[in-house]
């Protein structure tokens, strides 16, 4: 294997590796990031390589399994080159006909492109399918090119000439002022300038100094870091190591889950590949610069995410956040100054050091520049990934990347920055999306996650699930969050269900304060958010609830009964068949009651109610209308039809 | 060590450089209260009780005393409206806890704490740490350690060093301001010491 003695040996042997390749050969890269492999893509992928091997293709046709691009709604997801043809859902069955048709046929299969749901046009080409074409993938977009196991293919695209330049044309301090200028900001949630926490680190008098991977990601329903580190770990290694360089480091450490196992794995080849490749380790491309990585799995706490409390947990002790008033950046990991960045963040680094902090400032609004990755979950048409400038207003995310709210539903809100971020309401979509804008609005932009609500969510109970979840991950040491959190969950479910008081909304601001004012860590000071937010935009649904005993999203079970609208019943016999506690009563022509008591309000009878009756209805806030008469439950035959 | 000066509730406080806001309060006779701290053990800032309000360069803050370094020039404000209220919740949410606690019902007069104000969840433990703490940094035994995280954190003895090393310290007693500390270890000792 080569080792790269100089940036000129790196350079020969890209050059190298592109006249091997021909750009023009068919390849078939098959999404193999962990939600296209959940849906299958493995068995696809090894469906695409039988059948090469089948039609004796195998000299001319790789098959490569890639990182995720995204789209996991409609997983898994392949894309043929040269072509960029792009096929959505696929199976193992598909495969022959995919290799037939369009690697030898060189035609498209119409059945599994892309169809626009309103206009029913299909769309051949990633670029051409709306989910894509309203994005701005810098990051991302390079995911699908990439066998995510192959250092190869990273160095086909340009890989690793970011820090041959830092290297070699660049000082550290003009590295550091490059990202300084870039004002790119932390994308793991608070958005501190990266720059300025590098030049703090670099400034530090303590001559041992590190530089660290927060892949600690733990917000519900996000999962941009895995994508990428799964997907693409040579971006990442090459951002840590131009920052190592830049600050003075001489060690990093990528600190992620465990629950990420394939993340784990591919970044730990990254590494060994890097390492024999001569871009880790000593004397990089002989540089004289010496840089090594190493991994740590977090144990699966929420809180680790915290910087104070990751550096605590790589250091081995009980991973709790420390109360001590100094940044890491000067006294971190083994009390030496320390950068701690989110993958994202270490991802843009070679960008801005290739097309330069220019280029960088060219997205984005004043204060928050380049693109950000989220996710987008939840009552939203299409489900994945997307990349888009800083900028963009939330109205365009929801709809033209994300195609809406499914089944006609109308939407409600949006929460962002993960379980201690907010929701936004409908009235502010149009809102830009940045760190300074959201913060503004009340939630924040967090590491990314998006979750989409429609009508039917309860904006109390979201505020009771994020409550729930962080009660669950803090981690117990001062007592605004333990406790507080603890009173504030009691309080949430009780209004939930149907316990809320008159001074409920004020206790619960009482010690929103407390937590925020109070709490040692991040966590705590940003706990209340969720309720905080929901209050400010919701108020409504939080006094019907106390006051009315009433669910407005007819969501919360305690403050719900069904019943069954004797006008528009006509004794079908299929929600009484599927009741699975048999409380309704009804027969043959006879209208169907439900007996309240025996009611557990699971809600099978409203979901299997036939559309065209509608007969099963929700009721909350009033009591359940009396039951028919016995006498007029039998239905006789309207003349009309 | 170079003199520092600093203002605590409008009075000059001369202390060292190193000091934190709490040392430098208590050297002056002022007083801050405080249920995880202890002269021997390292700032621990889990209570928050300390909480008070400083003056750095211009911008107001509150930190909490017992970790916040003082410094020259800073001026310090150990009550207010704001910083009753907060130590007025502290207790409430402990007295729920430990509704007999000396300690905490001593607080509670001072700040006009409701005992009821929460439902009672009677634990006791107010998880401050002392005695995990003066175990491992005073006498290095480790004989007791706080176990699981959150709302389900409690502190245990290891019944292997308890049975060695307690009977004949039980240093910590003493510190702890509910009494936990006592039940917990006779129930340790009458479940999993060996029957001499």
């Amino acid at each position: 294997m080569a080792r790269f003695n100089s940036p000129e040996e790196l350079e020969k042997f890209r050059q190298d590796l592109l006249s091997k390749r021909d750009p023009n050969a068919p390849c078939i890269s098959v999404c193999a990031g962990a939600g296209c492999l959940a849906s299958g893509a493995r068995e696809v992928i090894n469906a695409f390589e039988q059948e090469i091997e089948k039609q004796n293709l195998a000299a001319s046709v790789e098959t490569k399994g890639t990182g995720c691009p995204g789209f996991c709604e409609r997983g898994p997801v392949v894309v043929i080159y040269p072509e960029q043809i792009c096929y959505l859902q696929v199976t193992p069955e598909d495969v022959p006909e995919i290799v037939s048709t369009t690697i030898v046929g060189k035609k498209v299969v119409e059945r599994l492109l892309y169809e626009d749901p309103n206009t029913g046009e299909k769309a051949a080409h990633e670029s051409d399918i709306p989910f894509y074409s309203n994005q701005e993938r810098t990051i991302i977009s390079n995911n699908i090119k990439i066998n995510s196991k192959s250092i190869d293919d990273y160095l086909a695209l340009g890989g690793y000439s970011a820090l041959a330049k830092a290297l070699f044309r660049m000082s550290d301090v003009e590295v550091l002022e490059e990202v300084k200028k870039s004002n790119l900001r932390g994308r793991g949630g608070a958005g501190f300038p990266a720059g300025i926490k590098w030049e703090g680190s670099r400034n530090a008098p303590d001559k041992t100094k590190y530089v660290i991977v927060n892949a600690d990601e733990g917000d519900p329903g996000a999962f941009m870091d895995r994508a990428l580190l799964e997907g693409n770990p040579h971006s990442i290694l090459e951002g840590l190591i131009i920052g190592g360089y830049a600050i003075g480091a001489r060690e990093g450490y990528i600190y992620v889950r465990q629950e990420y196992p394939l993340a784990v794995e591919n970044v730990t080849l990254a590494i060994e590949q890097a390492e024999q490749y001569g871009l880790l380790g000593e004397n990089i491309l002989g540089s004289g610069f010496d840089f090594v990585v190493k991994v740590h799995r977090g144990a699966g706490a929420f809180v680790c995410g915290e910087s104070t409390a990751l550096m605590t947990a790589l250091e081995g002790r009980v991973g709790e956040p420390r109360p001590k008033y100094i940044r890491s950046n000067i006294k971190g990991l083994w009390n030496r100054p320390s950068v701690l960045n989110n993958v994202e963040t270490w991802a843009n680094v070679p960008l801005i050091i290739n097309k330069g902090a220019d280029w960088f400032t060219s997205i984005g609004t004043e204060g928050s520049k380049g693109t950000k990755i989220f996710s987008l979950v939840g009552k939203i048409n299409n489900t994945g990934l997307v990349e888009v400038p800083m900028g963009i207003t939330l109205r365009d995310i929801i709809y033209k990347i994300g195609g809406g709210i499914p089944g006609g539903r109308k939407f409600k809100a949006v929460q962002t920055g993960g379980p201690s971020g907010g929701c936004i309401p409908e009235q502010m979509l149009d809102l830009q999306v940045g760190f300074d804008e959201l913060t503004k609005a009340g939630s924040m932009m967090g590491s990314g996650g998006m979750i989409v609500m429609d009508e039917d969510t309860c904006m109390v109970d979201v505020a009771r699930y994020f409550i729930e979840f962080l009660t669950d991950e803090s981690c117990g040491k001062c007592v605004p969050c333990r406790e507080g959190l603890r009173q504030m969950l009691k309080i949430l479910t009780d209004i939930t269900q149907g316990k809320g008081k008159e001074g409920d909304i004020e206790l619960l601001e009482e010690l929103s304060e407390t937590a925020i004012e109070a709490s040692l860590c991040a966590l705590g000071k940003s706990a209340p958010n969720p309720f905080l937010s929901t209050l400010r935009y919701f108020r409504d649904e939080y006094e019907a609830h106390i006051k009315e005993k009433r669910c407005p999203a007819l969501s919360c079970r305690e403050l719900v009964s069904y019943y069954i609208d004797p006008e528009k019943c006509k004794a079908c016999g299929i929600c009484l068949r599927k009741c699975p506690v048999d409380a309704i009563d009804g027969g043959k022509k006879k209208i169907h009651i439900i007996d309240q008591e025996k009611c557990t309000k699971c809600g099978t009878c409203f979901e299997v109610c036939p559309d065209r009756f509608g007969a099963v209805t929700k009721i909350s806030g009033r009591p359940v209308p009396e039951p028919v008469a016995e006498e007029d439950r039998i239905i006789r035959k309207s003349k009309t039809k | 060590m170079s003199e520092i000066i600093l203002k605590i509730d409008g009075k000059e406080v001369r202390a060292e450089e190193g000091m934190t806001v709490l040392e430098a309060a208590r050297s002056a006779g002022i007083e801050i209260p405080t249920l995880c701290h202890h002269d021997k053990l390292e700032p621990f800032g889990a209570c928050r009780l300390c909480i008070v309000e400083v003056q750095e360069r211009g911008r107001k803050k509150l930190v909490v005393a017992c970790v916040f370094l003082a410094a020259d020039g800073l001026v310090v404000t150990t009550r207010s409206e704001k910083i009753d209220r907060i130590r007025k919740m502290i207790i409430e949410l402990l007295l729920a806890h430990a509704p007999d606690s000396f300690k905490l019902r001593q607080l509670a007069e001072e700040y006009g704490a409701d005992r009821n104000r929460f439902e009672k969840e009677a634990s006791f433990c107010i998880h401050c740490g002392l005695c995990v703490r003066y175990c491992a940094e005073v006498k290095q035994k480790y004989a007791v350690g706080f176990i699981d995280r959150g709302i389900r954190k409690e502190i245990s003895f290891i019944p292997e060093i308890a049975a060695k090393e307690c009977p004949d310290c039980k240093e910590c007693f003493p510190l702890c301001p509910t009494s936990y500390l006592q039940a917990a270890f006779v129930l340790t000792e009458s479940l999993a010491f060996p029957s001499s």
